[in-house]
């Protein structure tokens, strides 16, 4: 587990939103936490080196920025690894979970996020992923978005009695 | 052809958007690379991003954390069969649960009948089917059918990549959770 110490926190808590727009944002973040520019960029690298931030920068809202749906297979688990490296190497495919139902009511098993620049593209991607796996996916398209927002507060008490 | 969204006026823009969908660089100036790689300026960069945050293209604009390397590692997908007319309402409730941090409607398919999803993310299995057996008493939903799936691997997570064709290299190869 990677540990962060307070302005690691701090920086996450104050900057999952509204990073300044303006030339250098690094500086007016460090101005903001009372550190250097080039601790902030320190902290920053070394936050994505350890796979703790994705990226620093937007996110785009996926219906508008262009075609992308969730998608998933049902597959024998002795399958399953080499399923989901073939569903990795597919263009556009941005998620890709082992979700299970434990029940096992429903078969699904492998659920994945294709992307692409438009509709057309969308279905072309699929088609080949569903040639290249021999069996027809689910698609579920977002039909209405009623809350999408990944940038929840950090429970970092919870995270250290855990 | 490529349809490209409406808020993107120009070749350059879509450059640009294409380059953000890796993050920023981490340097002290980093619309100002951009704008070098997309031939625009630092200053049309800045008013290009705002007025894409305007326009909604952009949602945020910030640190995008991976939760599982954080130790929020339970995230259930709870889906949900909902009548049609009742829908809209049961994900507009269900949006407003602090617990929740993604809801919205998906068609039903053959084998498939659900039509509500909704995500919880926590750091333990247990505390999230708790929040999840609070919502379930507090709205009175025990007799909508419903099913939660566990995430156990994470093969892939990256932010959405809508440039045509991959151009973009994966920088972020490195880390392939």
């Amino acid at each position: 587990m990677v540990v962060l110490d307070a302005l690691d926190r701090r920086l996450i808590d104050t900057y999952q939103r509204d990073l300044p727009l303006c030339e250098r944002p690094f500086a007016a973040m460090a101005e903001r936490l009372g550190v250097s520019e080039a601790a902030v960029l320190a902290r920053l690298e070394r936050l994505e080196a350890e796979g703790v931030l994705s990226r620093v920068g937007p996110v785009f809202d996926h219906a508008r920025a262009g075609a992308s749906l969730l998608a998933a297979v049902a597959v024998p688990d002795a399958e399953r690894d080499a399923v989901a490296a073939v569903i990795n190497a597919c263009p556009g495919v941005n998620h890709n979970y082992a979700r299970e139902d434990p029940a096992r009511e429903q078969p699904y098993n492998l659920w994945f996020v294709m992307t692409a620049a438009d509709e057309a593209a969308l279905t072309a991607r699929l088609e080949a992923l569903e040639a290249e796996l021999g069996q027809a996916v689910l698609c579920l398209p977002m039909l209405e978005a009623f809350h999408i927002d990944l940038s929840f507060s950090i429970p970092w008490h919870e995270l250290e009695g855990a | 052809m490529t349809a490209t969204p409406s808020s993107i006026h120009s070749a350059a823009e879509q450059r640009l958007r294409a380059l953000l969908e890796q993050g920023l660089p981490l340097t002290a100036r980093p619309w100002q690379r951009l704008a070098e790689q997309c031939g625009l300026t630092e200053a049309e960069v800045l008013d290009c991003v705002a007025r894409w945050q305007r326009e909604g293209l952009i949602k945020r604009l910030g640190l995008v954390v991976r939760h599982r390397a954080l130790g929020i590692a339970a995230n259930a997908m709870v889906v949900w069969d909902v009548d049609d007319e009742a829908v809209g309402e049961l994900g507009r409730q269900l949006a407003d649960e602090p617990a929740v941090t993604l809801c919205y409607r998906r068609p039903r398919r053959p084998g498939w009948p659900y039509n509500l999803f909704c995500m919880i993310h926590g750091t333990r299995r247990a505390q999230v089917e708790a929040q999840l057996a609070e919502i379930v008493a507090r709205q009175g939903l025990e007799a909508i059918p419903h099913c939660v799936l566990f995430s156990h691997r994470l093969y892939k997570q990256c932010g959405g990549r809508f440039t045509p064709e991959d151009t973009s290299h994966e920088r972020r190869a490195r880390h392939p959770l």
